[in-house]
């Protein structure tokens, strides 16, 4: 038995998926949409499945997430719809409800945060309301595990006596009545026979917006007509025209359920709270400071103080543990090349994927907090108007800030974004944000090229890869992504405690998702560069780095980089380990050139001002690392589109650094 | 007047929704219909969007797309009471 669980966002879905559930859950995929469902079996029912569809406010063809839900509904048939309406914000809640009945799948609605309904003093008649709805109405409180039990026996019996909504004509006598019955009386051979419920398909002829579900009705030219001369003259009659008097009709609907049946709180406490905190957190003029004040203090602990410290825990134990094998390995006479596998191959490897463990884990701490708490919707509110003018919303701020610490989990972070895509090109952009694995190669190069201006490089740095960022947005604006953004017409929701059960299991996805993925990417990746450097092409091992495989392919693609002014093997080779980790470049530079001044001293010797000005160009921009792609192209669901987005970067990266290079020679010399 | 031109702090009920597709049905689905009431809460710091409140409930939009929403203004005695269509 199968039952889809839907509603608003912020109505609680997530958080009754999880009550509902435990911890028995696992992640469904819908082709060709970022857009994810998870599903899970329900606690002490073997056979009982709930999938979680996406947050959605109506069910119309404008976005992903409302298609996704429709089509699952219509083509996968569940046994039984979920619907879950926050009883504090009830009327706009029964909006979805009443679409979703039209569906005729038997359904029971969850009237969740009913406890603080009550504690401020409201009512809800749920017998009454369920009488009027036509479906069974449970009161539940997800946040304290109420009325789940009873929610889910209620739910498998309307299910096992497959009791359809009793209900489903919303319209009052009058001329939308009219219409929708002229329509269904035309459509419902054709309704039949495409097997799509007849009063949603009505309603989807009169609102219009839905051509692959008219088109599925297979109607003649006369039919549509016919269907067409009825709306509009509803539209005459009525005075409103044929979306208005639909969602009309709805709403007067809504106001009739409720009427008798929902006594309102006169004043809610958390409302309340919620305009107090607003006062500071949304003001005027400490709003913007505010917000840079928390991705500060996020920043801070995150990369600085606890993720830094549960990195270096790490990180010694990997050593640690790395030392006494080596030592075992030594002492027992393992074959050079046999130790060289186990430490600088397996255990480095092992070692990178894991050290983005802490970071990740840490950072999606905050951001659970924040997305929790109603913080988010705010920041969104607060920067959309800075944003907007990159045909992006409020909202993408938070991903793209987090990309100038890492990248990984910065794409990792568009998930919460509403819209697939505000999504997309969230993604696309944040590898332009300056990630910090980078900061060692910008002042290694600072301090032996432009020791005198090195925090002005620096900053220069960050300001182009976000001025790239942009001129990237604005074209992906007018070509790949033209067109209708998706509206922002969005909820601020009250401001709520975060339940530790669900912040925990975030972070539990997140870490599962993260090592699932990556562990198999990483860890070949990193076992590859083992190969290609302990060998040479002959397939013996080699003495120094300089005879390796790597640097015979560092020197096969050295040319293309003779154009920007740093065609030396060393440099592409140390690009190609770049390529697993950032701060390789600098080490792999070291290690190729071995100068006796240090690398500083080495990147004197083979750069001048004007071509390090290039080759600092090209690092900004040139394809994140292994960790980051791999995160890409699980983000878009696509391991062709996840390349393709390191191919891209790599392309700008060369276009802008031939740019700088030849600019600067102008001014250079 | 239009919903943008309606000072912080004051109600008004809306008389016609204005706009096309998919902004035109969200704006719809989320309860901006005729006869509903409607009041300007706070802008954002930077001067747009705007928070509205409608149906016991906090909704933020753009400047732009608050003027496609036609409305009649009204005074609002009752510190609360924007909820539900106006009878």
């Amino acid at each position: 038995m199968i039952f889809a669980l839907v509603g608003n966002q912020n109505s609680g879905k997530t958080t009754l998926f999880n009550q509902l559930t435990g911890s028995n859950q696992h992640v469904g995929n819908f082709p060709g949409v970022t857009v994810d469902s998870k599903s899970g079996f329900i606690r002490g029912y073997r056979d009982v499945e709930v999938v979680d569809l996406p947050g959605i406010y109506s069910i119309r063809a404008y976005s992903n997430e409302e298609t996704v839900t429709r089509d699952f509904i219509l083509n996968e048939k569940p046994d039984g719809i979920i619907n879950i309406v926050d009883a504090t914000n009830i009327e706009r809640n029964l909006y979805l409800t009443l679409q979703l009945i039209e569906l005729r799948i038997p359904m029971v609605l969850a009237l969740n945060m009913m406890d603080e309904v009550r504690s401020n003093g409201g009512t809800v008649d749920i017998e009454m309301m369920s009488e009027r709805l036509g479906i069974p109405v449970v009161p539940i409180s997800a946040a304290k595990n109420e009325g789940i039990d009873e929610l889910i026996r209620v739910a498998y019996e309307t299910a096992s006596k497959r009791e359809i909504p009793k209900i489903y004509d919303f319209c009052s006598p009058g001329p939308i009545h009219r219409c929708i019955h002229a329509i269904c009386h035309v459509i419902e051979d054709h309704a039949q026979s495409a097997d799509i419920p007849l009063r949603f398909a009505a309603s989807k002829l009169i609102e219009g917006d839905d051509a692959d579900i008219i088109s599925r009705l297979d109607l003649d030219k006369n039919e549509l007509e016919l269907i067409d001369h009825s709306i509009v003259e509803m539209e005459k009659e009525h005075g409103l025209d044929r979306n208005a008097a639909l969602a009309d009709m709805r709403y007067s609907f809504i106001e009739s359920v409720c009427r008798g049946a929902v006594v309102k709180a006169r004043e809610s406490k958390e409302h309340l709270r919620s305009e107090k905190i607003d006062r500071v957190l949304t003001n005027k003029y400490a709003a913007i400071p505010i917000f840079f004040g928390v991705m500060l203090l996020i920043f801070y602990l995150t990369f600085n103080v606890i993720g830094k410290f549960l990195q270096d825990l790490l990180q010694s134990g990997i050593d640690a543990f790395s030392a006494v094998t080596d030592t075992a390995l030594t002492t027992f006479g393992t074959n050079e090349i046999a130790k060289s596998l186990v430490i600088d191959g397996l255990f480095a490897g092992v070692g990178s994927v894991l050290s983005f463990l802490p970071i990740i884990v840490v950072l999606f701490f905050f951001l659970s907090v924040l997305e929790d708490t109603g913080y988010m919707a705010r920041i969104a509110f607060v920067m959309d108007k800075a944003l907007r003018k990159i045909g992006l919303s409020g909202r993408s701020i938070v991903p793209m800030l987090i990309g100038f610490g890492c990248t990984v989990p910065a794409v990792m972070a568009t998930r919460t974004l509403s819209s697939d895509r505000d999504r997309k090109m969230t993604i696309l952009l944040t590898p332009f944000m300056s990630c910090s694995a980078k900061i060692p190669i910008y002042a290694v190069f600072s301090a032996a090229l432009f020791p005198d201006f090195a925090a002005l490089v620096m900053i220069g740095l960050y300001i182009f890869g976000i001025l790239v960022g942009v001129l990237a947005a604005l074209l992906m604006n007018h070509s790949m992504y033209r067109g209708n953004p998706v509206p922002f017409v969005m909820e601020l929701p009250n401001y709520r405690f975060p339940s530790a059960k669900t912040v925990a299991m975030l972070l539990w996805d997140k870490a599962k998702d993260f090592l699932t993925r990556a562990f198999t990417i990483i860890f070949f990746a990193t076992l590859m560069i083992w190969f290609f450097s302990t060998f040479d092409i002959r397939m013996n091992p080699v003495e120094s780095q300089q005879e390796s495989i790597l640097a015979s392919i560092g020197a096969l693609i050295a040319p293309i980089f003779t154009p920007l002014g740093f065609g030396d093997w060393r440099v592409s080779t140390s690009l190609i380990t770049g390529f697993i980790a950032k701060e390789s470049v600098i080490s792999t530079l070291g290690i190729l050139t071995s100068e006796p001044g240090g690398v500083t001293n080495a990147i004197a010797q083979l750069f001048t001002a004007r071509s390090g000005l290039s080759f600092l160009v090209f690092t900004l921009l040139y394809t994140p690392c292994v960790a980051a792609v791999s995160a890409i192209c699980r983000e878009l669901k696509s391991k062709l589109k996840g390349i393709g987005v390191a191919v891209f970067q790599c392309v700008t990266a060369w276009i802008f650094a031939f740019i700088v290079y030849h600019i600067a020679g102008l001014i250079i010399g | 007047m239009t919903l943008d031109k309606l000072p912080i702090g004051s109600a008004g009920i809306i008389t016609a929704v204005g706009g096309e597709g998919a902004l035109r049905c969200r704006l719809l689905d989320m309860g901006l219909i005729p006869r509903t009431k409607v009041k300007v809460v706070k802008t954002a710091p930077l001067g747009d969007p705007v928070e509205i409140r409608l149906r016991d409930y906090e909704l933020t939009i753009r400047l732009a797309d608050a003027a496609l929403i036609e409305i009649s203004p009204v005074t609002d005695n009752n510190k609360d009471s924007a909820g539900g269509t106006a009878e």
